[in-house]
């Protein structure tokens, strides 16, 4: 990292400037360790599992050398000029319904929420507990809590629709009312969805926390003034609230994106991915690839997709915050 | 440990607070309360269903289903099943013996170079923030296999050494953002004056902008100590012995031990729980506050 450039030799100059450039040393030695640890265990290893997907280590033997690289896992994972493999489509259609429930669902109770509870609502406190609770729970025991809730026979979810179902049976002729469930988590259409209902208890209070910050840092002349001139209820949120709070809508978005693809925790506790990999995301099929079938070529180029896939969003975002940051 | 949030100063203090009036309409307002309890009651019905749960035995469920509870056979045993028969004590320590170096030396470090980043004008002060932005957007499996790697060359696989290095660095990123743009907020003036008295570089970060900085910090400790407790992702790929696995990898581990047991999992689950809740409990505020830090402006 950055040299230790001396700045300012001794060059006569004005007693206020020599101060200013003897002062060049200190950020470099604040920054030393910092930069030391976060370079080794964070900028290097990005890096070095660019070039461990380009070898095909097994994880256990030495690391082919530089001679020996080649594109290979990227062939195989992506199908260049032949089919691509079909747990990696599996895989990212899943990161991609993650991402797209996650863009909708959260964003838009959050924000309903966020509204509600902006108002003088009596026992907001509590009702704003309730629902950002789930932050403060790891997601392994969102993940066990959740397994129960979804458990065949008697988790509580199959319970309600069994109920229900003898209830409507009882009163409507003709209906045949069911006597179990779906399996949710054992089946192959229902697995993924599943977990993302667990995910998405998870996040509507998070979207939330962020959108009741950013209503009550907006300007209230601005609304004040919009009410002045006859806005009312939905036209008021449409046309000046919803378009204030852009910045933080933003946000809002570009953590979604980021965090349907980091998702693996809950399908890990969850699924581990089945049945039959039904319910993998990326995380999930480069672990099992990694550490299970000791493809740690393969893994890494499944880790460099999906950044790649992260870098979508994290350049232009980047772009934007070093824009804003320059003119300030 | 999910959570990203991005750059950008937000003030700690909120402001006026903008609220919607509206008129009493008194039908509206109970059908919204209706609305928010039933919204609320569901929401709640996991935590519900795992309290219950962990009161009772999985024959008992299985007889009477999940909504028919023999409230007379209720008991605690499976708390006092899973703290002794499941390691839950020692998982607890290993987390915290994990959790607590990490955050003050993420906290430490980061304010570091956030005071570096915040501080001096120099040519690579505006890459490298941006570097550790970056690096708080990072999917964290790209570190995954290299750092396995490092791990086992380092003799560090397998250590609750492995786990506090990775949090720190890995955290370093988001508490240098976070703090680098509240120290941009102090006014210059008071650590020009303190430079003209003659006040040297490290005096000027620990006795006047850390102090400064402090209501930042209890912000960012409260956070940081759920996310890295809450941590699952290194404990699975950093460490194999029961004896030093945290919470986290020991209830994941409770499934396979006590495959239909519900009752003893729902239960380890929820004393797994008790410290972030009792962090959640006392520090409510300045956990929401470092939600709201990292985002927008």
């Amino acid at each position: 990292m950055a040299s230790m450039t001396s700045t300012a030799g001794e060059r006569p100059a004005a007693p206020i400037k020599r101060v200013r450039q003897k002062f060049q040393k200190a950020p470099y030695l604040f920054l030393l360790i910092p930069l030391a640890i976060y370079g080794m265990w964070i900028i290097f290893p990005t890096l070095f599992s660019v070039y461990l997907s380009l070898t095909n280590w097994n994880g256990i033997d030495a690391i082919p050398g530089p001679d020996r690289l080649n594109f290979n896992n990227y062939v195989r994972l992506l199908g260049i000029g032949r089919p691509a493999d079909p747990d990696f489509i599996t895989s990212f259609g899943n990161n991609l319904k993650w991402m797209l429930v996650f863009l909708t669902v959260p964003t838009t109770a959050g924000l309903g929420l966020a509204m509600i509870f902006n108002t003088d609502i009596r026992g907001s406190r509590w009702f704003k507990i309730s629902f950002y609770a789930p932050l403060i729970l790891s997601f392994v025991v969102i993940g066990n809590i959740w397994m129960w809730i979804y458990e065949p026979q008697s988790g509580i979810v199959n319970s309600v629709i069994v109920s229900v179902s003898q209830f409507l049976g009882s009163i409507i002729p003709g209906y045949t009312p069911l006597t179990r469930g779906p399996g949710w988590l054992a089946d192959r259409n229902l697995a993924l969805w599943a977990i993302l209902g667990a995910a998405v208890w998870r996040q509507v209070g998070y979207v939330m926390i962020l959108y009741l910050a950013g209503l009550k840092n907006l300007d209230p002349s601005l609304i004040e003034a919009a009410r002045v001139d006859g806005a009312t209820g939905w036209q008021l949120f449409r046309k000046v609230i919803f378009p204030l709070l852009g910045p933080i809508t933003t946000v809002v978005m570009v953590i979604s994106v980021i965090d349907s693809l980091r998702s693996f925790d809950l399908v890990q506790v969850m699924t581990q991915g089945g049945p039959g990999g039904a319910s993998n995301v990326l995380a999930n099929f480069m672990y099992i690839e990694a550490f299970n079938n000791y493809q740690f070529g393969y893994g890494a180029a499944i880790a460099v997709t999906l950044l790649s896939l992260s870098l979508i969003i994290i350049i232009p975002y980047l772009y934007r915050s070093a824009k804003t940051e320059l003119e300030y | 440990m999910t959570d990203t949030t991005l750059s950008g100063q937000m003030p700690l203090s909120s402001p006026a607070n903008v609220s919607v009036k509206r008129k009493p309409l008194t039908v509206r307002r109970v059908l919204l309360y209706i609305f928010l309890i039933t919204l609320t009651a569901i929401w709640l019905l996991p935590f519900f269903s795992a309290l219950l749960t962990s009161l009772r035995t999985q024959s008992e469920i299985s007889l009477n289903g999940f909504w028919q509870p023999d409230l007379t056979s209720l008991t605690f045993q499976n708390f006092i099943d899973a703290w002794n028969q499941a390691r839950i004590p020692n998982y607890l320590g290993n987390s915290f013996m994990v959790t607590i170096p990490a955050l003050i030396a993420t906290l430490f470090l980061s304010s570091l170079s956030a005071f570096a980043l915040a501080r001096y004008k120099f040519k690579l002060a505006i890459p490298l923030y941006f570097m550790f932005v970056a690096g708080t957007m990072l999917p964290f499996q790209i570190l995954l296999l290299p750092v396995f790697k490092l791990a086992n060359d380092l003799n560090l696989y397998n250590t609750r050494w492995a786990l506090i290095i990775i949090h720190t660095a890995f955290q370093m990123g988001f508490c240098t953002m976070v703090l680098r743009n509240y120290m941009k907020t102090i006014p210059n003036d008071i650590v020009e004056a303190a430079r003209v008295d003659g006040c040297s570089d490290f005096r000027i970060y620990w006795q006047i902008i850390m102090p400064l900085t402090l209501p930042a910090l209890a912000a960012l400790a409260t956070l940081e100590f759920t996310w890295i407790f809450n941590d699952y992702l290194w404990a699975l790929i950093l460490v194999q012995s029961e004896a030093l696995k945290p919470i986290t990898a020991g209830l994941a581990g409770l499934r396979g031990q006590f495959t239909t047991n519900w009752p003893l999992i729902t239960a380890g689950s929820l004393i797994g729980v008790l410290p972030t809740l009792f962090v959640f409990a006392f520090l409510q505020r300045y956990f929401i506050q470092g939600l709201t830090l990292g985002s927008g402006k």
